[in-house]
């Protein structure tokens, strides 16, 4: 993080110009006032945002400042690539920040200020690129000036324009170029001229990360501030009878106890003395009514519900007659359940309010729904709520929660006691007061011809919608994200007679986005059950896909390319099995071929992951091979741990002896392979988490004959009868 | 008051002796390199080193650490020079990088004791600790380069 630079940013925006000279990139473009009340109110595809991604200082400092934020997946370095690539500024004079909460920093296709969907690399690509050459174009202008040249006959170089025997610094020319006016839309450099996109440099962030530097908000400090740990209720939908606070007000350390709408907060001079006081508090608790959630019943109530054909999500002939007319018909049923981001930095917010003006440090994905979330509880306008975000020590899509829960509740804490303070949820709060990837139940019919290949498909998947009950619900009664990867599928496609049915239904369980949304579910339900089908059909598995795959170019370059790269045919070393999934997610297309053994006891061990993406054009190519491996590892916790279950209303799981993530022992070589392609820019971040589980069941099955119709694998016996 | 010794500075703190070094070095004395996880000792993100030694310091109590000698990876160099901090930036290998303090000090003390590691070797000392980003295949790539780095005396 780049703390360097303490003036208000706000006000040096709307000047144009820093205090004592020089050159913000946040005129780009003329923006009037009707265009910003449609992005503040959601419109997508608003190309054209007034942009504030760039200072040139006259001490020749370049600002670059993020409209998305870092939680590992390496947007700090992809963006300021972008800027570099058509700025020519010297390396060395780069610092580089996360935005404020600001209109500026809207999302180019969402309308909201996000950093998620794996898009912030298309999504930026050419606002952050033009931000850089406008720059550039700017410094040349004034430097032409300068020098009493033409613009065309100067040229840059490492922070310098150039032109013949004169040279002026970038910093030396800012503020005269901040006083020309904003050019229109400007050239950008072709492909063959770039330096860094597709080619790419090594984290920036980096050197911050080893050192122990590197500040989160779980490290955020100032003088006065506080730590608060809450009493949260054991059941999910509790609510506080009555409290005694006397034993937790006498651990010493302790200054206050306040109880907030969420539960009850103990504030003192560290998180130790707040924990004891939290473990002193004698709560009375209402345990609310949804005592009766346990996860057998709930699975028993999917499983009913699947027997309704349910709202159609895709209804192509009649899938009945299709079903008759098969030479065979096969039948399915999945149960996938709730699943727990879990990253390591335990959720935590920090809050600090004056009269007139809350201030919060937080990691946070969506920076503009939690000020307006604040603002709401304070009574303040947003510009009085500044929001401040430091490193995500990991996001997955928890941190970008609509209902600003983690937000409201430490807003709420420092209303109630006055105090500035830094709320901080131990593991268990951030496990069990949490939102999860939704159960999903999906039973499927489907019908295949004499050559073994599908004719006729349905489909009942029954889970929670995320977005029910959110400001991002839709209109459409069908929540897209409980059956992208199935409605979409490729395999869909060639099928004349098909339905996919959906029950959303309504259960007080907090569910949320999960790196790789609803991809997490369904691309392990289609590529489990088409491996199925090739092997009821006697066919290879990398065969009959590519047979049905055969119109769908990106998908089987991934493939094609994955099964040569792991030898796919070619003879394992003894007791080795190799299983394949390919799938589309996020605009990227994703195969990995997963080699396994299981021992005689039944015991997996994953050996290798050989994976191949086509994203289109990769601007920083380790960085998506970084990210392969990051979902590689993500989808092995998923499938052989991953599960969160419910007993009385309560969250059983707590912490990492019970909700296992993958350690390094259990961690496979990965080999990652880049499609080349000309094809249109997709994500990284999400699109290489759901092939992995599939890939590793049906090696399973190719190893056991047997088929995982149930994550996760630790429940599962693989011993051979 | 209780002494604490850490990265070669002495401080003092009036703590109780219950209280686990994690909040010490960062609640009281300042550091936040060390971070928070788990609070069990199940993900290693406050591994530090305590006479040298590993340890978890989520579950490290203070009667144990005070007056000892504790590392922490503010110390493990003063320039990001160590050369585990170098092959860690040469196989760029953090992510969100909030365990890598954790993951660093667990690998210090595995070099230090075994110059050579093979990946069983890696498997046995770095499995306790957890990265949710999942670059345990970059870990291990530094620390075998690390390895070799030490061989040679390290590179500039």
């Amino acid at each position: 993080m780049s703390n360097t630079i303490q003036m208000d940013r706000r006000q040096f925006l709307k000047s144009g110009a820093m205090a004592g000279g020089g050159l913000i990139i946040s005129f780009m473009l003329p923006v009037n006032a009707k265009t910003l009340k449609k992005l503040n109110t959601g419109t997508p595809n608003l190309y054209f945002a007034p942009s504030a991604f760039l200072r040139v200082g006259v001490d020749d400092s370049v600002n670059i400042i993020l409209s998305h934020v870092e939680m590992g997946q390496g947007i700090w370095t992809t963006l300021s690539m972008l800027i570099a690539e058509e700025l020519d500024a010297d390396w060395k004079n780069i610092t580089i920040e996360h935005s404020p909460a600001g209109k500026s920093y809207i999302h180019t296709a969402y309308g909201l200020q996000i950093t998620g969907g794996s898009s912030s690399t298309w999504s930026e690509f050419d606002r952050y690129r033009q931000a850089g050459a406008t720059a550039r174009i700017l410094l040349i202008q004034a430097a032409a000036e300068k020098f009493k040249v033409k613009p065309e006959d100067c040229r840059t170089e490492n922070g310098m324009v150039i032109c013949g025997n004169q040279k002026a610094s970038y910093g030396e020319l800012a503020t005269a170029a901040a006083a020309l006016p904003a050019p229109g839309k400007v050239e950008l450099r072709k492909p063959e001229q770039w330096k860094y996109i597709g080619k790419g440099i090594k984290r920036l962030d980096a050197p911050d990360k080893v050192n122990g530097s590197a500040k989160y908000g779980m490290d955020v400090h100032f003088p006065g501030l506080l730590t608060a740990v809450v009493a949260h209720s054991p059941a999910i939908g509790g609510k506080v009878i009555s409290f005694d606070a006397s034993a937790a007000k006498a651990v010493a350390g302790v200054r206050d106890v306040v109880e907030i709408p969420t539960g009850i907060a103990v504030i003192a001079d560290h998180f130790w003395a707040a924990k004891k006081g939290r473990d002193a508090l004698k709560i009375v608790w209402d345990p609310g009514p949804n005592t009766g959630l346990n996860s057998p019943a709930q699975l028993e109530n999917y499983r009913k519900l699947a027997n309704e054909k349910g709202l159609p999500a895709l209804e192509k002939g009649n899938v009945e007659t299709g079903l008759a007319k098969a030479s065979k018909i096969m039948e399915a049923e999945y149960f996938l359940p709730y699943l727990a981001h879990a990253a390591m930095e335990p959720i935590n917010c920090t809050v600090k309010i004056t009269d007139n003006k809350c201030e919060i440090w937080t990691g946070t994905q969506m920076p503009m729904i939690d000020q307006a979330a604040a603002a709401k509880i304070l009574g303040f306008t947003t510009e009085q709520v500044d929001i401040q975000t430091p490193y995500l020590g990991g996001g997955f899509g928890r941190r970008a929660t609509p209902t600003s829960d983690f937000v409201s509740e430490a807003v709420y804490i420092a209303k109630a006691s006055g105090k500035a303070i830094k709320m901080v949820w131990t593991r268990e709060d951030d496990m069990r007061a949490a939102y999860y990837r939704p159960a999903f139940l999906h039973r499927m019919r489907i019908g295949v011809n004499t050559e073994g290949y599908p004719i006729a498909w349905q489909q009942t998947i029954v889970g929670q919608s995320i977005t029910a009950g959110t400001p991002f619900e839709s209109k459409d009664p069908i929540d897209g994200s409980s059956v992208e990867g199935v409605n979409d599928s490729p395999y869909m496609k060639s099928i004349a007679d098909a339905y996919i049915g959906l029950h959303s239904p309504r259960i007080p369980v907090h569910v949320l986005w999960f790196r790789s949304v609803g991809h997490t579910h369904t691309g392990y339900v289609m590529e489990t059950m088409i491996d199925d089908l090739a092997h009821q059909a006697g066919k290879d598995p990398v065969a009959y896909r590519q047979h049905l795959l055969q119109d769908h170019e990106r998908h089987l370059a991934a493939l094609n390319l994955a099964a040569e790269k792991a030898n796919w045919g070619k003879p394992l070393p003894k007791g080795h099995f190799q299983g394949v999934a390919v799938h589309e997610a996020f605009k990227s297309f994703v195969a990995q071929v997963a080699e396994v053994s299981v021992d005689e006891r039944g015991k997996l061990k994953i050996h290798k992951v050989v994976c191949a993406i086509d994203c289109g054009l990769a601007v920083n190519p380790d960085g998506v091979r970084a990210q392969m491996e990051s979902g590689i590892i993500f989808g092995i916790t998923m499938a052989l741990y991953g599960e969160i279950t419910l007993d009385k209303g309560m969250v059983q799981q707590g912490n990492f002896h019970d909700y296992r993530i993958a350690r390094m022992n259990e961690a496979p070589a990965i080999e990652v392979h880049i499609v080349p392609s000309t094809g249109a820019m997709g994500g990284a971040g999400e699109p290489c988490v759901p092939p992995t589980a599939p890939a590793i069941a049906n090696a399973i099955f190719a190893a056991t004959g047997k088929r995982l119709r149930k994550l996760p694998i630790a429940n599962i016996n693989l011993k051979q009868v | 008051m209780a002494k604490f010794i850490i990265n070669g500075k002495e401080y003092e703190a009036d703590v109780p002796a219950d209280m686990p070094l994690l909040w010490v070095i960062r609640d009281v004395i300042g550091l936040t390199g060390t971070k928070f996880g788990c609070g069990m000792a199940q993900c290693g993100a406050c591994t530090v080193h305590l006479n040298g030694e590993a340890v978890r310091s989520c579950v490290t109590l203070v009667s144990r650490a005070a007056g000892q000698q504790i590392t922490t990876v503010e110390g493990l160099s003063p320039d990001t020079s160590h050369v585990l901090q170098r092959a860690w930036l040469e196989e760029d290998v953090p992510q969100c990088g909030y365990c890598q303090s954790g993951q660093l000090m667990s690998a210090a003390v595995l070099l230090r004791e075994n110059p050579n590691p093979t990946d069983s070797d890696i498997d046995d000392a770095m499995s306790g600790n957890i990265c949710r980003c999942g670059t345990y295949p970059r870990i291990r790539k530094a620390i075998h380069l690390a390895a070799k780095l030490q061989k040679e005396g390290g590179i500039k």
